[in-house]
């Protein structure tokens, strides 16, 4: 079988905090093949960012492997890092506080060519900061502009541009077009599937947008509090979710008519802590078909249909 | 219905070293009690300038509100001095920004920031009331309570988020101004928070005008919406004018066209073509004219007249 591009195996990362120790990422597993899309989404909180930083390594995980082109990166020395630095990218989620204020658009730009030393001709790096300029679709007159003069909208075209600067294989998108209305969430999505298709990319992309997800991924991932509850390919996810979470979300989602005003089911139910979770399904207090054994028992990812995973009680 | 707040003829420049940027141009907008204004637009299109100058926080030097008035319960917010203003931010008028780290401290922790606003709105509550207050606007927006004694940099974006929303409606204001406010947030909390803030609006008639480019947001919350391009307000009426009226600005068919659909399986999107102009250098004529489908030539020469059709205006020529 051909081998994923990105693979994690039982990637933890626990915070410590004043109260104990946070369980961000708890056990995660998945492959991502060359050329697809994972999607991720989940709660607000859920660990989706931290996990997106574990797998690149600008944060380190606390147990388990990432695998890149199956070797593991986790015991990568510094000079080892700095190369695969040029393979991996990421997308930031904030385009207002990950923008250097003082750095102009072409010198955010270029700053990734400089740092790994790929251009140095001036004149050449001028051309390549023109040349992402306009592939992501950012006037040339704005070469000399600074983040805090631009709408969201270009700073996320800057991020982009900045992101493919290496050519990379995988990039995480973490929640790449949720500051943005849908006419320019819509362009920087084609952008992203246009470039995907040029450059064969693979993509980790972070969402809490269900219809955004499903638009550009081959298999989705659903998180609660740290861990993945459900994971299929996207429309099979979209035909028949299983987990009481996933559910949830797909029944919330506002619906751009009338119709359906007031009509929203809220969940209810108080969050459960990710510090010093205790073992059972960690959406228990909020789940409708919640039984008192979903609290204490041991819980994994079942294949449920070919390639359609949940976590949950009742397929124990 | 009660008028709160009332602007006319608003116009904004921002002064940078370059050019003049006419971010808002000539907006008028009405916002009652009791109800919620959906300000909704492209990114660039004015809107946080807008809900800036409502708080008269337009960055000093370089932001300049160039003419119109605003009027909050029919006094003039424009002529008040800074003091006076900050009397009003927090108390009468409160602001969800954008960016959450504009509200929030590094240096305290969340718990004791949701509680100095508390104590600010509350003067008289001993200190076991404001902590019970904390705990339940924490659980309102979805937090543990018990997490209050952490920093904001130990929260994720939408963590951040929901917990300057919590100080925003712990200040009980008249006017709430929420610039995209749950874009962070996954559907189910932002449901709960959208829930929270209709209880507020059916508690004490608090206005608000909520800023976002989630038109299913807008149909599920709004009273009244105003369509912004290019710094104009292009449409404006009831959310059943907008959702089911017959008669629309183009930009607002392109903006419907938008959105991911749901059920139907086609792989593109269909954004409006183009981008929006250079707000310091706006087309002559229709603003929306390099992009529309249905450009005559008196769009390129003439600004287009407001055509009122009821509780619904329009910016555009097709309408007489
Ligand atoms: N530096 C840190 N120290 C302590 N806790 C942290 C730190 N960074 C993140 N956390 C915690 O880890 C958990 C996961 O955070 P993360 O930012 O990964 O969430 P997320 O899924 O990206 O959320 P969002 O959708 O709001 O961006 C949260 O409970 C958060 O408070
Ligand atoms: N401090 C500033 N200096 C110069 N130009 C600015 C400044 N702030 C905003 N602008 C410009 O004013 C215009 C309106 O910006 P504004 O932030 O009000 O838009 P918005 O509708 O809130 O967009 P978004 O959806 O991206 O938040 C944009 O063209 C923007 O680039
Ligand atoms: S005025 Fe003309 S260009 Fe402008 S929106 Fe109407 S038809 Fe289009
Ligand atoms: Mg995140
Ligand atoms: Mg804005």
């Amino acid at each position: 079988m051909e081998m994923p591009l990105i693979e994690t195996k039982n990637l933890k990362k626990y915070f410590k905090t004043g109260r104990g120790t946070l369980h961000a990422v708890d056990d995660v597993n998945f492959q991502i093949f060359k050329g697809q899309t994972l999607g991720v989404v989940g709660e607000s909180g859920c660990g989706k960012s931290t996990l997106g930083r574990v797998m690149i390594r600008l944060l380190d995980a606390t147990e388990g492997q990432v695998l890149f082109e199956g070797k593991n990166i986790m015991d990568y020395n510094k000079h080892q890092m700095n190369e695969l630095r040029k393979e991996m990218q990421i997308i930031f989620q904030d385009p207002y506080a990950s923008l250097n204020p003082r750095m102009s658009v072409s010198e955010i730009i270029a700053e990734p060519l400089k740092v790994c030393k790929v251009i140095t001709n001036k004149k050449e790096l001028e051309e390549r900061v023109f040349d992402l300029m306009k592939t992501v679709g950012l006037a040339e007159r704005l070469v000399n502009a600074y983040p805090h003069e631009l709408d969201g909208g270009r700073r996320q075209r800057i991020g982009v541009a900045r992101a493919l600067a290496l050519n990379p294989k995988f990039i995480v998108c973490d929640e790449p077009v949720s500051a943005l209305d849908v006419s320019i969430q819509a362009q920087i999505l084609n952008l992203m599937m246009d470039l995907q298709e040029q450059f064969g990319l693979t993509y980790m992309f972070i969402t809490h947008d269900l219809s955004v997800v499903k638009h550009i991924s081959t298999e989705i991932a659903v998180m609660y509090l740290g861990q993945c509850v459900e994971k299929a390919p996207a429309d099979e996810l979209f035909a028949n979710p299983i987990h009481s979470y996933t559910k949830a979300l797909l029944s919330a989602i506002p619906i751009p008519s009338l119709k359906y005003r007031n009509m929203q089911n809220i969940l209810s139910g108080e969050v459960t802590s990710p510090i010093d979770p205790k073992p059972g399904c960690r959406f228990a207090a909020r789940c409708p078909n919640a039984k008192p054994e979903c609290t204490g028992c041991n819980l994994e990812l079942k294949e449920v249909s070919p390639n359609h995973f949940v976590s949950c009680i009742k397929y124990m | 219905m009660d008028k709160l707040l009332e602007i006319r003829d608003l116009c904004v420049e921002y002064h940078t070293d370059e050019d003049n940027v006419y971010a808002v141009n000539h907006v008028d907008l009405d916002v009652y009690k009791g109800q919620t204004l959906g300000l909704v637009g492209e990114t660039g299109a004015g809107k946080t300038t807008t809900a800036l100058s409502i708080m008269k926080l337009l960055p000093q030097k370089i932001g300049e509100i160039t003419s119109g008035d605003i009027k909050l319960n029919g006094e003039s917010v424009i002529s008040k001095s800074e003091e006076a203003m900050r009397k009003i931010r927090g108390k009468d008028i409160s602001m969800i920004f954008q960016d959450p780290m504009t509200s929030l401290n590094p240096v305290y922790t969340v718990g004791d920031q949701v509680a100095e606003v508390i104590k600010l709105h509350y003067p008289d509550y001993n200190n076991s009331q404001v902590e019970a207050r904390v705990d339940e606007l924490f659980l309102m927006v979805g937090l543990p309570p018990e997490r209050k004694t952490e920093f904001p940099h130990q929260f994720s974006g939408g963590m951040k988020q929901r917990i300057v929303i919590a100080m925003a409606l712990a200040c009980e204001p008249q006017l709430l101004l929420a610039d995209e406010p749950t874009t962070a947030l996954d559907v189910t909390i932002q449901a709960q928070v959208l829930q929270m803030m209709k209880d507020l609006k059916e508690k004490l008639n608090t206005a608000m005008i909520l800023i976002t480019h989630d038109l299913g947001v807008v149909a599920q919350t709004c009273d009244q919406v105003a369509i912004m391009y290019a710094g104009e307000i292009i449409e404006n009426g009831t959310v059943e004018d907008i959702f089911e009226g017959k008669d629309h600005h183009p930009y607002t068919i392109g903006l419907f066209g938008s959105i991911p659909d749901m059920e139907t399986k086609s792989k593109r999107l269909h954004p409006i073509d183009g981008l929006m102009p250079d707000p310091s250098n706006l087309p002559k004529g229709c603003k929306f004219n390099p992009r529309c489908p249905h450009c005559k030539d008196i769009c390129r020469e003439q600004e287009p007249p407001v055509y009122v059709n009821g509780t619904q205006t329009i910016r555009c020529h097709l309408f007489k």
